[in-house]
């Protein structure tokens, strides 16, 4: 009987992967922490979406905690997400910035028209050059930055209500917590 | 309403799966030929149906008809027709159908070609082909439907990621899985002869050239896959070990184990629990592989969108169909008789060799690709194992499997007079360490020992071969007696391994060649300026602007000369696709048999200068000619004449089957 034991082998070895392949489902392998988290938010200067000759700069962000928000029109997540960030500024829990990212000028603008402006305002990146600085790997993207202009969290991909309420929002009510 | 229709139509063919996967297996246990005898219409049925809803989706992309959710993500009205129908099989739900649509037509193929089969055991096989429909048609119907709607509906779809809009990339999925799936036959049939407690030389011999038409699709989908990256990707790169990648070169790996292992089960009834366990290993990796790609457990630059619950369901359907094959092995595995006994040195022990040393790099493989999920489920930390490991670990076996290549052919089953076998190899060996050791010397190239080790293995396929062929033909008439040797029984087994051995052998130069000796270079040019490379000059004539149906590029124009004289006119381009606008690169390539040129073009820096990446490739092209050449070896191996029987045993196989037919009806 114990000889027979061997033709087991095939099975058990089996078994440890299961259980490993079953741990790796409830991990995120992208989840590579950003090197910008605690550190503070990268200096930029960029002129405003709204308002061409106004500029908009890092130091603008500081004083409260705020989120930055990465979009643009031609990134179809950012549909998805827009009705999230508008409901969210309707709030008025936190104020949202918008980077818009390698886009169009007139069809960003004809977007926030359409859909809701749910941001103070919005840097307009039309090179990506400031979305480098960031880390940006793609919009969207979200940076939760703190009163001292430092960046706390950040969020790739579209953002849900449920992903605002049990990450988002507790951060950002515990900061605003804090001075 | 098209939609719908293929929705039916595949709850309709996982109804038609679950006869299948029952009424025959039940019928060949208690012997019932009524049950026996719904297995062909249920497998037809199957097939038809899940044809008619590939049919349908195909139908959706093609009238861009965006109320459908993938057709939506994936189309878009300015694709070309042809990429609207790769489109299909361009993202996670689509790829699926055509894997549950490949799967019912090597279904639908098996009842064809195999009716010599006694019905009891090709039931058997039909059923358990089945039930990994099932599986399949389940997880498509509940976590990844393709027909979902969606409202309200979009004006213009998401479009087809530029990266697979090519040619190449439209059929290396296809390719991949005739490959995957048809390792499901090997895998059906090994299942069935545990059921049926027979593993003898007419199983093997049954499963032998299915398992070689699936490998030669699985070497033929990986070939194109690596030529794809090195010209669609623009580093000029052809093989990552990527963990998809790998996901795809294990089944590779354990196939050729098992299409060798198969043949010694065939010749000399011998490795039988191993044959049956390699066959089990060999779709229980393609399977991991869908797991791998589709759960999004690895980061991949090929993963689907990454969902957790269908992760899960793939995890349940693995432990379904991988832990009960085992379970059943490990039940039946004791009862199988050992078959031929074999010397020390005999042509078995070499099989056997290899077949060992296959496993245990398909093992690396498999540690290596799983390693970061480990680490991190084991919390020691975030790590990537990358390509130096596997390319380390790969250069340690591959030598030793190459010279066992080159003895197996020229050994004897059974017993080999160590001597005798020592004295055939003598001047292969001479030959080949001769022709290394000139390698060596700095008269090609600069030089290398690895240069050196590789002609040296190459040289040693290629005589071990040539010595065997001559051997073969002595006593068959010379080489006039070539062509009735192939066409004997068992001639194409022969030279099918003759011609993948060779393929290997380029394989090894190509491989060696464009690592050693490729040269490489990032440069700034401006318009007429010109600049030296491997002997090449390349000038850059400047880029221009160019539209494409659904992008727009820069186009550079880079004439290659050598000697003064113009050897090439490149024109790489730089696309940005109008609806995703991610910028893909279209290398320029000049493809000759001893190097290629390629050039790809980097950034615009202004004033009409760009960065541009250049290179030099010496042999790439003997790369994907081994691969051909190893998976014609494949094919022709497949179609040597004692798979196919003489008719009468059809007639009477037909004649039996349906005197069972109206045995039944009598029972009735």
């Amino acid at each position: 009987m114990v000889r027979h034991l061997r033709y087991l082998a095939p099975l058990a070895i089996f078994a440890v992967l299961v259980a490993f392949l079953y741990r790796g489902l409830s991990l995120d392998p992208k989840l590579v922490p950003s090197p910008l988290v605690g550190k503070p938010a990268p200096a930029f200067s960029l002129t405003r979406l709204e308002d061409a000759a106004a500029t908009i700069t890092e130091a603008d962000l500081k004083g409260k905690v705020s989120l930055l928000n990465i979009w643009a029109t031609w990134c179809v997540s950012c549909r998805a997400e827009h009705e999230v960030l508008v409901r969210l500024a309707q709030t008025g829990k936190v104020d949202i910035y918008g980077l818009n990212y390698k886009d169009d000028r007139a069809q960003a603008l004809r977007w926030l028209q359409q859909l809701g402006n749910p941001y103070v305002t919005n840097a307009f990146d039309a090179d990506g050059r400031v979305g480098i600085d960031w880390g940006v790997y793609g919009a969207p993207e979200t940076f939760v930055i703190d009163r001292q202009g430092i960046i706390r969290h950040k969020h790739i991909g579209p953002l849900t209500d449920q992903i605002v309420n049990d990450e988002i929002m507790p951060l950002i009510t515990q900061l605003q917590a804090t001075t | 309403m098209i939609p719908e229709l293929g929705n039916f139509a595949l709850i309709l063919s996982l109804c038609l799966a679950l006869v299948l996967a029952i009424f025959p297996m039940i019928g060949s246990l208690n012997h019932t030929p009524g049950w026996v005898a719904l297995a062909r219409p249920a497998v037809w049925g199957q097939f038809v149906f899940v044809a008619f809803a590939f049919g349908c989706l195909v139908n959706a992309f093609l009238v861009d008809d965006f109320s459908v959710l993938y057709v939506a993500q994936n189309g878009n009205t300015r694709l070309p027709d042809l990429y609207k129908v790769s489109a299909v099989w361009g993202a996670h739900e689509g790829s699926l159908l055509l894997w549950v649509l490949i799967l019912s037509a090597w279904t639908v193929a098996v009842s064809l070609f195999s009716r010599k089969l006694p019905a009891e055991m090709l039931a058997r096989v039909l059923s358990v082909m089945g039930m990994i429909s099932i599986g399949f048609l389940s997880f498509l119907l509940f976590t990844s439907n393709p027909f979902d709607r969606v409202f309200p509906v979009p004006l213009e779809g998401g479009d087809l990621n530029p990266l697979l809009q090519d040619l190449g990339l439209a059929i290396h999925p296809p390719m991949l899985y005739m490959g995957y799936v048809g390792m499901s036959v090997a895998f059906s049939f090994a299942i069935a002869a545990l059921i049926g407690g027979k593993l003898d030389a007419a199983w093997s011999r049954w499963s032998r050239p299915w398992t070689l038409v699936a490998w030669t699709f699985l070497t033929i989908g990986i070939a194109l896959g690596s030529w794809w990256a090195y010209y669609e990707l623009g580093w000029g790169g052809w093989w990552f070990w990527d963990p998809v990648e790998n996901a795809s070169f294990m089944p590779w790996l354990a196939g050729t184990a098992l299409i060798h292992s198969l043949a010694v089960t065939e010749k000399r009834g011998a490795f039988k629990r191993w044959t049956v366990l390699l066959a089990l290993l060999a779709f229980s990796l393609s399977l991991l592989g869908t797991f791998l790609v589709r759960s999004g457990v690895l980061t991949s630059v090929h993963s689907f969108a990454a969902d957790p619950a269908r992760g899960l369901f793939i995890l349940m359907f693995l432990c379904i169909v991988i832990g009960g094959s085992l379970a059943l092995y490990a039940w039946r595995a004791p009862g199988v008789s050992s078959g031929g006994a074999f010397d020390m040195v005999s042509r078995e022990t070499l099989l056997l060799g290899n077949n060992v040393l296959l496993v245990v790099v398909t093992a690396f493989i498999l540690l290596g690709t799983l390693a970061p999920l480990v680490y991190d489920a084991l919390g020691w930390g975030k790590i990537s194992v990358g390509f130096p490991w596997f390319t380390r670990m790969f250069v340690t076996f591959t030598p030793f499997m190459v010279v066992l290549m080159g003895m197996g052919p020229l050994a004897r089953w059974k017993h080999q007079n160590p001597g005798e076998l020592a004295r055939r190899l003598s001047i292969a060996f001479v030959v080949s360490l001769g022709a290394g050791i000139l390698t060596t010397l700095p008269v090609f190239y600069e030089g290398s020992i690895w240069a050196g080790l590789a002609v040296m293995l190459s040289v040693w396929l290629v005589t071990t071969l040539f010595i065997s062929v001559r051997q073969r033909l002595k006593a068959r008439n010379g080489l006039s007696g070539i062509w009735q040797d192939i066409g004997s029984r068992g001639g194409r087994s022969y030279y099918g391994m003759v011609v993948a051995h060779l393929g290997v052998a380029v394989f090894i130069i190509g491989i060696t060649f464009v690592s050693l000796f490729e040269v490489e270079e990032d440069i700034r040019m401006s318009p007429g300026e010109a600049v030296e490379l491997a002997g090449y000059s390349f000038q850059f004539e400047g880029v221009e602007p160019h539209q494409g149906p659904n992008y727009r590029a820069d186009r550079g124009t880079i004439r290659v000369f050598k000697a003064g004289n113009e050897v090439a006119l490149l024109n790489p381009e730089k696309r940005t696709y109008l609806v995703q606008t991610k910028p893909m690169t279209e290398a320029g390539i000049d493809a000759g048999f001893t190097r290629d040129i390629y050039v790809s073009l980097g950034e615009g820096l202004g004033g009409g200068a760009w960065s541009l990446r250049l290179y030099y490739k010496p042999f790439i092209r003997w790369i994907w000619l081994g691969a051909i050449l190893i998976g014609f070896g494949g094919l022709i191996a497949a179609t040597d004449r004692r798979y196919r029987m003489p008719v009468r045993h059809r007639v009477s196989a037909a004649a039996r089957a349906g005197s069972d037919r109206l045995a039944a009806e009598g029972k009735a």
